[in-house]
């Protein structure tokens, strides 16, 4: 019924050229750089936003530094003694700023945000997800990585135990140390799937160099791994959720 | 007389207060009895009038059934949610409430909801500031904790409005204070902010960084403070006298009163004493007293500010940070006082914590910063900036009663989340959302904000319509939700049915000031209060002239006290302030030798009770008229 990702609209930022609406003269993006007032909303994509490329990699010590500088001019407490039009577009303004900021600041949300505008769909791997499928019986959109599918029906054998253990009120040490040491082997895999993130990110930024943009089958390649890495990734998390939750219940 | 005073508001479960920036320097405004903390509690005396503050605690304790304390609690709140409520505290829940209704207390025989009562309050607080001014006040900024939710806000805000204040912003509780010592300080770092009150707590972690007050973190509890160590106490005592007496004062709420009084001053000696004796006298004439030291007291409540350890955590651990990596705690709120809590917050952040500030006003004036701000700044706040966080996560109900979180929380507001919602049967004209708030999976277990239908979506087969709902939470934290449907580029008719709280017409049936009148109301109130100033002293006169005093003074004297007296019993009954006001400081000035012959006989103290309030004039962040005028028995 719902999608989970907001869209904000078209990309890339459009390049037409706006005076301001107060002072006529030409104008910065979201504010007017001769007199400071802000401007109506463009609807523009997160890193258009922050006048980015669609890039994985960037600094963000940089994006930080812009968000702040950004904020001195967007945000309603700032703006409060303008007009009702200033005000809702204040309001618009900053929060896209802070949706924006938030999104690209965590490398895995930019990675998810970018796939997204890319047309990509993430497996549903959230908690949310997993109740909702608990609550109405339907299957989750989730598929158990193959060369995950060995142990991670071995470890459900053993939180089965360890479940049916607990509620006996009886404890295994050696049962808790074997699901310990599969845990720390999952969080080993899911770092190690960081760096084969990272190397998407590489390539991706490396396309978006090249300028070849238009390169629908190369571009579909690195996004359509990227989605794999991450539907792994969060297959692991969510299993290392499941094991703590057993563990500590 | 049009100079737009923006004041600062700390409406406090216990205590509330109102400040402004006088030049670079935030201060609080007094109250008639000169105080400024106003107690938070609400009385109707003996003709139905509204009495708040100092005055209102005294009729606590003389008539409970028509006085009320701790109001904040019930504020944004529905009845099935206050039961915990109503076992501790004296609320009275109106008998006639309808489902649905928002909750309404009575006092005597008269009902008020939550906002109404906290309006009364504000209303005494604008005065107060009108006083000060000797102008109308009609703007402020309010705080609320950290913690509260989106109906906690809004009634807080409908509050304002009934009470006559356009609130241009609700700001968070420690956010402010974290403002006002900041203002003081100019360093860039971590800060903690530790607020322990009378009913809340909230814990928030900011990032300071050259006048940018980023909010990284906030948790808290909107039922944890002081009043919950009063409770405890007061229980132990009923059951002592039940036990040893075979009374049960339960139901005396008088006698309840008496009893929270004297456990509350025990507290508070505590917090600087090694021990107290608890002593109060029963209804019978008996008197219960007990020794406490402090380290009995200190064990009795571990449980409770024990609640503040888990909010702690989570905040240090939503900022992702240690505690070693905290700069500075800040302690807010006077349950921060406790020795016991002090040694807490200082276990748990691993440093001593800043105590410079006066707990109980740095908020007030935090808020009074932050009124500046939105007022286009000044000197002193250049360069100053707040982001704050909402404290709650924002979700949506989908099927199988589950959460879907769409705003999570902790997010720099303003924050906004899209949604697109299509039609499940063809011709589907409505779409019916549910939006919710909170951390839990589940929708049933969080609260429930309100309910929304989209309506009017153009006839098309099902699936086919895409409605875009855009959520989005203010610069107050408070939601707004819009909607469109994209095909047909129809914006969707929203209607809301908050879950919680009043509806635009019944706040406008509330409204205690209309906006449009305050200028004139002020001016009336002005006249009244003149009235009664001039009335004091003509009293105060006729005293005199009965005094030994009176014959030392010359028949030129006497005469001319007697002209400018009977100027101001002429001007007392127009409606010109300032010719009253003329004439009040005319015999003021008229009847000094008066007063200080009579100090000197030593025959009465009534004009010099005056004098001095006249000394005090010149002191303070120079009020043309600081506080009422003595009492002249
Ligand atoms: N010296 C003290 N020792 C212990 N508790 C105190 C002391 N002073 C005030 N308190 C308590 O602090 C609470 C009020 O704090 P305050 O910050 O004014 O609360 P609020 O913000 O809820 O209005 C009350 O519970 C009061 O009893
Ligand atoms: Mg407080």
């Amino acid at each position: 019924m719902t999608e989970s990702l907001a869209t904000i609209g078209t990309r890339p930022l459009p390049e037409e050229t706006h005076s301001c609406w107060s002072c006529g003269s030409m104008r910065a993006a979201h504010f007017c750089e001769s007199c400071g007032k802000v401007q109506p909303p463009q609807p523009v994509d997160y890193f258009a936003f922050f006048g980015l490329p669609p890039k994985l990699n960037l600094d963000v010590a940089t994006l930080e530094k812009d968000f702040y500088e950004l904020s001195r001019r967007l945000h309603p407490d700032l703006n409060a003694r303008g007009g009702s039009r200033v005000q809702e577009w204040s309001l618009e303004q900053s929060s896209m700023l802070n949706d924006a900021y938030r999104t690209l600041r965590d490398p895995i949300k930019r990675t998810e945000y970018l796939l997204h505008l890319e047309g990509m769909e993430l497996e549903e791997q959230s908690k949310s997800a997993t109740e909702q499928a608990r609550a109405t019986g339907e299957v989750k959109k989730q598929i158990v990585p193959p060369d995950l599918l060995e142990e991670v029906f071995e470890l459900n054998m053993q939180l089965e135990e360890l479940r049916t253990q607990k509620k006996m009120g009886e404890d295994d040490p050696a049962l808790i140390e074997e699901i310990g040491k599969q845990k720390l082997a999952l969080e080993e895999k899911h770092e190690a799937l960081l760096d084969e993130l990272k190397a998407g990110w590489k390539a991706w930024d490396a396309l978006i160099d090249r300028g070849s943009a238009a390169n629908a089958v190369e571009r579909a390649q690195i996004t359509g791994q990227m989605v794999d890495v991450l539907n792994r990734r969060n297959y692991i998390r969510n299993l290392v959720r499941d094991v703590n939750e057993a563990l500590e219940s | 007389m049009s100079s737009d005073h923006i004041v600062g508001i700390d409406l406090g479960t216990t205590n509330s207060l109102v400040a402004f920036m006088q030049g670079e320097t935030p201060v609080v405004i007094p109250g008639e009895d000169g105080s400024n903390l106003v107690p938070s509690v609400v009385a109707l005396d003996a003709g139905n009038q509204p009495v708040i503050g100092n005055a209102a605690r005294n009729l606590l304790i003389e008539t409970p059934e028509r006085a009320v304390y701790s109001i904040k609690r019930l504020m944004g709140r529905g009845v099935e949610d206050i039961q915990e409520e109503l076992k501790l505290f004296p609320f009275r829940v109106a008998e006639d409430l309808q489902p649905g209704e928002v909750l309404r207390i009575r006092l005597g025989d008269k009902t008020f909801t939550p906002p109404e009562i906290s309006a009364l309050i504000l209303r005494q607080l604008k005065r107060n500031a009108e006083r000060y001014f000797g102008e109308a006040v009609t703007k402020a900024v309010i705080t609320v904790p950290a913690y509260f939710n989106d109906a906690q806000r809004q009634a807080t805000k409908d509050a304002g409005r009934i009470a006559g204040l356009e609130v241009l912003r609700l700001v968070n509780e420690p956010t402010a204070a974290s403002l006002a010592y900041g203002l003081d300080k100019k360093q860039n770092g971590i800060v903690a902010v530790y607020d322990l009150g009378g009913g809340t707590f909230d814990i928030s972690i900011l990032k300071l960084h050259d006048g940018i007050f980023e909010v990284i973190a906030t948790n808290g509890d909107t039922h944890l403070g002081g009043d919950d160590i009063d409770n405890l106490l007061i229980t132990i005592a009923l059951d002592d006298i039940r036990g040893d007496l075979g009374i049960d004062l339960r139901r005396n709420a008088e006698a309840v009163q008496a009893i929270r009084k004297a456990v509350i001053d025990a507290k508070i000696a505590l917090s600087a004493q090694p021990s107290v004796k608890l002593d109060f006298e029963l209804p019978g004439g008996k008197r219960y007293q007990r020794e406490i030291t402090r380290e009995q007291f200190e064990q009795l409540i571990q449980p409770i500010i024990d609640r503040t350890v888990g909010p702690c955590k989570q905040a240090l651990k939503d900022a992702n940070l240690k505690p070693e990596q905290i700069d500075e705690v800040v302690l807010v709120g006077g349950s921060t006082r406790i020795p016991k809590v002090r040694a807490l917050v200082k276990e748990m952040f691993r440093r001593e914590p800043h105590t410079d500030l006066n707990p109980d006003e740095v908020v007030a004036l935090g808020a009074a910063v932050q009124a500046v701000i939105l007022g286009g700044g000044s000197q002193a706040t250049q360069n100053m900036l707040l982001l704050d966080v909402t404290p709650l996560s924002l979700g949506i109900e989908v099927a199988g009663g589950v959460t879907d979180k769409i705003i999570l929380r902790n997010s720099t507001i303003p924050a906004s989340a899209t949604q697109f919602y299509t039609t499940q049967i063809d011709g589907q004209a409505n779409v019916a959302i549910h939006v919710l708030q909170g951390e839990r999976e589940l929708a049933k277990d969080c609260r429930s904000l309100a309910r929304f239908d989209l309506k009017g979506i153009p006839p098309m087969a099902a699936g086919i319509p895409r409605v875009e709902v855009k959520f989005l939470i203010d610069a107050n934290g408070i939601l707004n939700v819009s909607a469109r449907e994209q095909r047909s580029g129809k914006q969707a008719d929203i209607q809301v049915q908050p879950s919680y709280g009043l509806t635009d017409e019944q706040v406008e049936g509330m409204i205690l000031d209309s906006f449009d009148n305050a200028e004139e109301d002020f001016r009336r109130r002005q006249v009244i209060e003149a009235r009664n100033e001039a009335a004091t002293i003509l009293a105060a006169l006729d005293k005199g002239k009965k005094s030994v005093a009176w014959a030392e003074l010359t028949s030129d004297e006497k005469k001319q006290i007697a002209r400018m007296e009977k100027v101001l019993v002429a001007a007392k009954d127009e409606d010109d302030y300032q010719a009253i006001r003329q004439a009040i400081d005319a015999l003021n000035q008229g009847t000094m030798r008066l007063a200080e012959l009579m100090m000197d006989t030593a025959v009465s103290s009534a004009l010099k009770g005056k004098k001095m309030d006249e000394t005090d004039l010149g002191e303070g962040p120079t009020p043309p008229h600081p506080m009422a005028p003595p009492e002249f028995q």
